[in-house]
């Protein structure tokens, strides 16, 4: 019989031979139990319950009542679902593209061979750490038109005629809030794309330079080929993360001013948990979903290694 | 004279790569540094218009005034924040481990079929798990709990837990395995005596993601706590922002943050290797 057993079994006499193979196969199958329950229970479930929730009028408490598809035709209608969608969507374009630049740009730097960079990329870094919620509540008081110091600052060396109300309006309100963002997130996917240029073997740019190549076309024909992995998995994750921002909208604008900043996962949140249509709310986390398992195929490919085997 | 003709060009370039690198540091610490300086000035002057740069007297007015906020101030928070996230790191190392070993070593019926179930977690982003979770917790009375915050953050963790560990036995060469079942071990002492040991980098990597995750999370803290006394520290400093207390107290709020940054901050530093090696781990093989 073929042994599928990943580990080879010590040598036994005949009986206990077959029963050592099942013993293995029960062991494992109890190893993997309690995760698989507990992410069964916590995961699965409420995943299918979220689909289940949306064909229904979910109240906290109450009656709760079949209703069809009609939460995702409300939907339509929502106009304040429709701006959130688009809000978020123009955020998520520009603040990604924002993100990648700044992280390029200091891996760069990051990698060259210099004493004390390692401080340079920790100090880069650390934002990354300190969490979205403690980063909102930094900026909120950096931004303030009248405790807010980058106000003081900007005053004092007379770069503006007076205090800026830089959260009081809606194109400003997104800018500031995404400079917040990029300060707080471009450290993962400046180290991202350091280890994917760690793997690009120095040899390549030597032989490049032979040939007499500058700087942007070493960086065209052997840098970003080489990143495609990299580059498509830091895109993925900073498109993902950007359209489900709530942390920082809910924090430092509350959404406004007049629900410009209402961000598409803050509108689900008041409908589920302020309002309690937890049904309607399940109906949009839907939507939401589909959204990204489409956007984020439709990076991958278009992403794709032209020769993955 | 030819030498300092061949040393110049490279002096320029790292006086310029320097000096860009000490611009980016200072920006890139700018927020952290007033943060910390303004929560060191007496209340009245870190709510002053104009705001102060520098602290005319270093006061930990701030930080005491913290201690009074709500009942217990606070410490309770930060326990809370502790509490959960040290259930939050005890299960997850558990069930990550136990579990990845099993996928990784083992064959039995459905393995793959579970492993692919488990694994799709790690493309479903939470936020859409949380309305019925919300529902699940209540019914059971779990909602306004610390614990069952704790089996929220749990769940969270595990997609990246139980792939990392399930990677990092792959790496355990099989002859230690073979030589300690050849000697009669049975499975579950083979992992404790042997393995665990040559894993613990990666339970050590995981436990830092599942602290730090844990202990800055906010939508889901937001969410299911809904009783003050039972706030994590970051909601809690949310109460501060909004000026619950009163006026809003930005020395104060900005002391919270110093409180809330420590920890994440300290553990990295001591950590660095292991933090940078989850995310190559767990990301770039994917």
């Amino acid at each position: 019989m073929a042994s599928t057993t990943l580990v080879q079994r010590p040598p036994q006499d005949a009986k206990s031979a077959m029963s050592w193979e099942r013993k293995r196969a029960i062991m494992g199958f109890l190893f993997v139990l309690p995760t698989v329950v507990f992410v069964g229970i916590f995961f699965l479930i409420p995943l299918l319950m979220t689909i289940f929730m949306s064909f229904h009028d979910w109240p906290l408490f109450g009656e709760r009542a079949f209703i069809g598809l009609t939460n995702y035709i409300d939907l339509l209608t929502d106009k304040q679902f429709i701006n959130s969608l688009g809000f978020t969507f123009r955020y998520t374009v520009v603040i990604t593209p924002l993100i990648f630049l700044t992280a390029f740009t200091l891996a760069s730097l990051v990698r060259q061979d210099i004493p004390g960079i390692g401080i340079f990329r920790t100090i880069f870094f650390i934002p990354v750490v300190i969490g979205l919620g403690i980063s909102s509540l930094i900026w909120v008081w950096l931004l303030h038109d009248q405790v807010g110091i980058i106000n003081k600052i900007l005053l004092d060396l007379h770069l503006i005629p007076k205090a800026q109300l830089w959260l009081a309006n809606p194109p400003s309100a997104m800018n500031v809030i995404m400079l917040s963002v990029v300060w707080k997130t471009v450290g993962l996917t400046m180290v991202l794309l350091v280890a994917g240029m760690q793997a690009i073997p120095d040899e390549f740019y030597e032989a490049a330079e032979v040939d007499g190549a500058n700087y942007w076309q070493k960086l065209r024909f052997i840098t970003l080929p080489l990143l495609r992995r990299t580059i498509a998995l830091a895109l993925v994750l900073s498109v993902i993360g950007s359209l489900l921002s709530f942390d920082q909208f809910f924090i430092i604008t509350n959404g406004g001013p007049r629900n410009s900043t209402l961000s598409i996962v803050y509108w689900i949140f008041n409908n589920s948990f302020t309002y309690f249509k937890m049904g309607y709310g399940a109906a949009m986390s839907i939507v939401l979903l589909v959204i990204l398992v489409i956007l984020s195929g439709l990076q991958l490919y278009l992403l794709r290694d032209s020769s993955d085997m | 004279m030819s030498q300092k003709v061949h040393r110049k060009p490279k002096l320029l370039k790292y006086t310029l790569l320097y000096t860009v690198l000490i611009i980016l540091a200072a920006a890139f610490l700018f927020p952290l540094v007033w943060s910390t300086l303004n929560s060191f000035k007496p209340a009245a002057e870190a709510m002053s218009v104009p705001p102060t740069y520098l602290p005319t007297t270093f006061s930990f007015e701030n930080y005491i005034k913290l201690t009074t906020y709500g009942r217990g101030g606070i410490f309770r928070h930060v326990f809370n924040s502790a509490f959960v996230s040290l259930l939050t790191v005890i299960g997850t190392i558990l069930l990550s481990t136990l579990g990845g070993y099993g996928f990784a070593r083992f064959t039995f019926t459905g393995k793959n079929v579970l492993f692919i179930m488990v694994l799709s977690t790690l493309m479903i982003p939470f936020q859409s798990i949380l309305i019925p979770l919300f529902v699940m917790l209540t019914a059971v009375d779990l909602h306004n709990n610390l614990f069952g915050l704790a089996l929220v953050y749990i769940t969270f963790q595990l997609p990246f837990g139980i792939f990392l560990m399930r990677t990092t036995f792959m790496m355990v060469p099989r002859e230690i395995e073979e030589a300690a079942l050849l000697d009669g071990c049975t499975s579950l002492s083979v992992l404790y005596r042997m393995l665990l040991r040559l894993v613990l980098p990666g339970i050590v990597t995981v436990a830092i993601y599942a602290f730090i995750n844990s202990w800055n999370e906010f939508i889901a803290a937001l969410i299911f706590m809904t009783d003050q006394d039972n706030f994590t520290l970051p909601i809690f400093l949310t109460t501060v922002r909004s000026g619950q207390y009163g006026q809003v107290d930005w020395g104060a709020l900005q002391a919270g943050v110093v409180v809330s940054i420590i920890p994440s901050v300290f553990i990295f530093l001591m950590l660095q290797r292991y933090y940078m090696n989850g995310l190559m781990g767990g990301a770039v093989k994917s």
